[in-house]
């Protein structure tokens, strides 16, 4: 039985694989769908902004106002701006917003797909003369991975600009003087790594999702789980990522 | 009844010991059949036969197991991609479920057929030509409306629309009268029967409805067991002793 659980994870790893192979193979070679990727990219983000914008400005203002205290244990109060930025842009909200998009993109990829392929759409494009996987697999990868990275710079500045209200809670400090202490700490070289990042979680969550749907089986009843599997799976994947990400920087001194 | 073309004519699709099974369901075993140019070759056979999985080999959709399929002469197997896509332009495939994409308008539902040949062919008239589509099934009206305010009857005759729209020289028709009244399945019989006519194109039509059999079919072929069971035209399947056979025209 769990050997069994283990075999299937292991095989469905291997066909992820190869889809993801084709998906380089056919990604970079004529005819490029154009339209179609534009209207993802809208798609994508035009879903996802207003939650993940809003998500930005609650972390910033809580984070900001929890973190507080343990400074101002040292006395350390006017360090606040600065710690709290760092840790906003080099990973709380890159991670959090990959999430969002895991479950927000990513399941909308699985199910919208699934059902196309349970509903034969996906032979019908084959069939007139259409490659499926061009039109609806490399469009949307390359839209979730141009879209995670724009998504998560207004998420850095949204999320900043909670902070500074929840700076501005617990001592006055002007947005100047604030925005000067979070630019004397936070440095190109902490955003470089979390944009980079970024566009690894945007082809986990495009890819998987995208596989989930293409290989949906069992009709109606698969879409669900198509759509259910691509947000565990992209989910888990992020913070693999996410893990893989600190671990290379840390080893290149990024810092 | 639909006259029988000459015999002499050549084959535009032939298929030679078809084989395909999925599992221990062995769905088609030695299946052989020709299409002539210019014919309609009505496809009998009960529901699960095989009849659905015929016209996927033929068009590339399925894989089968053994056995060939040639169309306009070509192995369909051995065709690279871009062969297949090319042989996929000239051969217009209805599927059972209509297959239209959700997320488009009945009028990119058409246009979506379309867009291979825009940088070729001077599309200045796709307007026209989708009209001149939905006008032909009846169906002008709809042409903003999204798949989901459709009846299913309207579905069926937009995909019909959508099948038709390239011209192509060979039509796979998998059911395309069901869950039509018999008044409009009547029509679109005769629809296919005017565009046999016009532009000599030849057809595999799968059906169940006798009356779409009587008014399109040149030739019939029954699918019994995976295999083709028997042939002949309206007359001479409907006249046949053999119970299996007899029991389609009842
Ligand atoms: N993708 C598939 N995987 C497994 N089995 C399949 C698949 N497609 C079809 N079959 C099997 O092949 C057989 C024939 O199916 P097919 O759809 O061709 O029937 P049909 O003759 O078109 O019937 P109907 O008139 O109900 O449409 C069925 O037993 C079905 O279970
Ligand atoms: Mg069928």
């Amino acid at each position: 039985m769990k050997s069994s659980a283990l075999n299937r994870l292991l095989v469905e790893t291997g066909e992820l694989y190869s889809f993801a192979v084709r998906f380089f193979r056919e990604g970079f070679r004529p005819r490029y769908e154009i339209a179609e990727l534009i209207r993802q990219c809208f798609y994508i983000g035009n879903k996802t902004l207003p939650l993940v914008g809003l998500t930005g400005f609650i972390m910033g203002l809580v984070i900001t106002i929890q973190s507080h205290p343990s400074l101002e244990a040292f006395g350390a109060q006017s360090w606040l701006p600065s710690v709290v930025s760092v840790s906003l842009v080099r990973e709380i909200v890159p991670v959090i917003t990959a999430l969002i998009c895991a479950g927000k993109i990513g399941s909308g990829i699985g199910a919208e797909l699934g059902s196309m392929k349970v509903t034969e759409q996906i032979d019908a494009m084959e069939v007139s003369g259409t490659n499926p996987f061009k039109y609806l697999v490399v469009t949307r990868v390359f839209a979730a991975m141009l879209m995670l990275p724009l998504l998560i710079i207004v998420c850095d500045t949204i999320s900043l600009y909670g902070s500074f209200l929840g700076t501005n809670m617990k001592q006055v400090i002007t947005f100047h003087l604030f925005v000067n202490q979070v630019f004397e700490k936070l440095s190109f070289g902490d955003v470089l790594p979390s944009i980079i990042k970024s566009f690894f979680f945007g082809f986990a969550i495009g890819i998987i999702g995208c596989f989930k749907g293409f290989n949906t089986t069992n009709g109606t009843e698969g879409v669900g789980r198509a759509a259910n599997s691509a947000v565990v799976a992209c989910t888990f994947v992020v913070f693999i990522i996410d893990l893989m990400a600190a671990q290379i920087a840390d080893i290149l001194h990024i810092t | 009844m639909n006259e029988n073309p000459t015999n002499t004519r050549p084959s535009v699709i032939q298929i030679k010991d078809l084989k395909k099974s999925f599992g221990e369901n062995y769905v088609l075993r030695n299946f052989n059949v020709d299409l002539k140019e210019g014919e309609n070759l009505v496809v009998l056979g009960k529901s699960g036969s095989g009849k659905s999985v015929l016209i996927k080999c033929i068009i590339g959709l399925m894989l089968p197991d053994s056995g060939s399929v040639q169309v306009f002469g070509d192995e369909v197997t051995d065709l690279s991609h871009d062969d297949l896509d090319s042989m996929r332009i000239k051969v217009g495939f209805l599927f059972q479920s209509n297959a239209l994409y959700d997320s488009m308008t009945v009028r990119e539902n058409l246009e979506f057929p379309l867009r291979r040949h825009w940088i070729k062919s001077e599309m200045t008239n796709v307007n026209d030509m989708v009209m001149e589509a939905l006008t032909n099934v009846g169906l002008a009206e709809t042409v903003d409306m999204t798949p989901a305010e459709l009846s299913g009857g309207m579905r069926k005759r937009i995909a019909l629309a959508r099948t038709l729209i390239l011209k192509p020289k060979i039509i796979l028709y998998d059911e395309p009268t069901t869950g039509l009244d018999p008044i409009t399945g009547k029509e679109i019989s005769h629809l296919m029967l005017d565009i046999q006519k016009k532009y000599n194109t030849s057809s595999i039509i799968i059906s169940h409805d006798m009356n779409c059999v009587k008014i399109t079919a040149n030739r019939i072929v029954v699918l019994i067991d995976g295999v083709c069971y028997a042939t002949g035209t309206y007359d001479e399947l409907s006249k046949s002793t053999d119970i299996r056979v007899k029991q389609f025209f009842d």
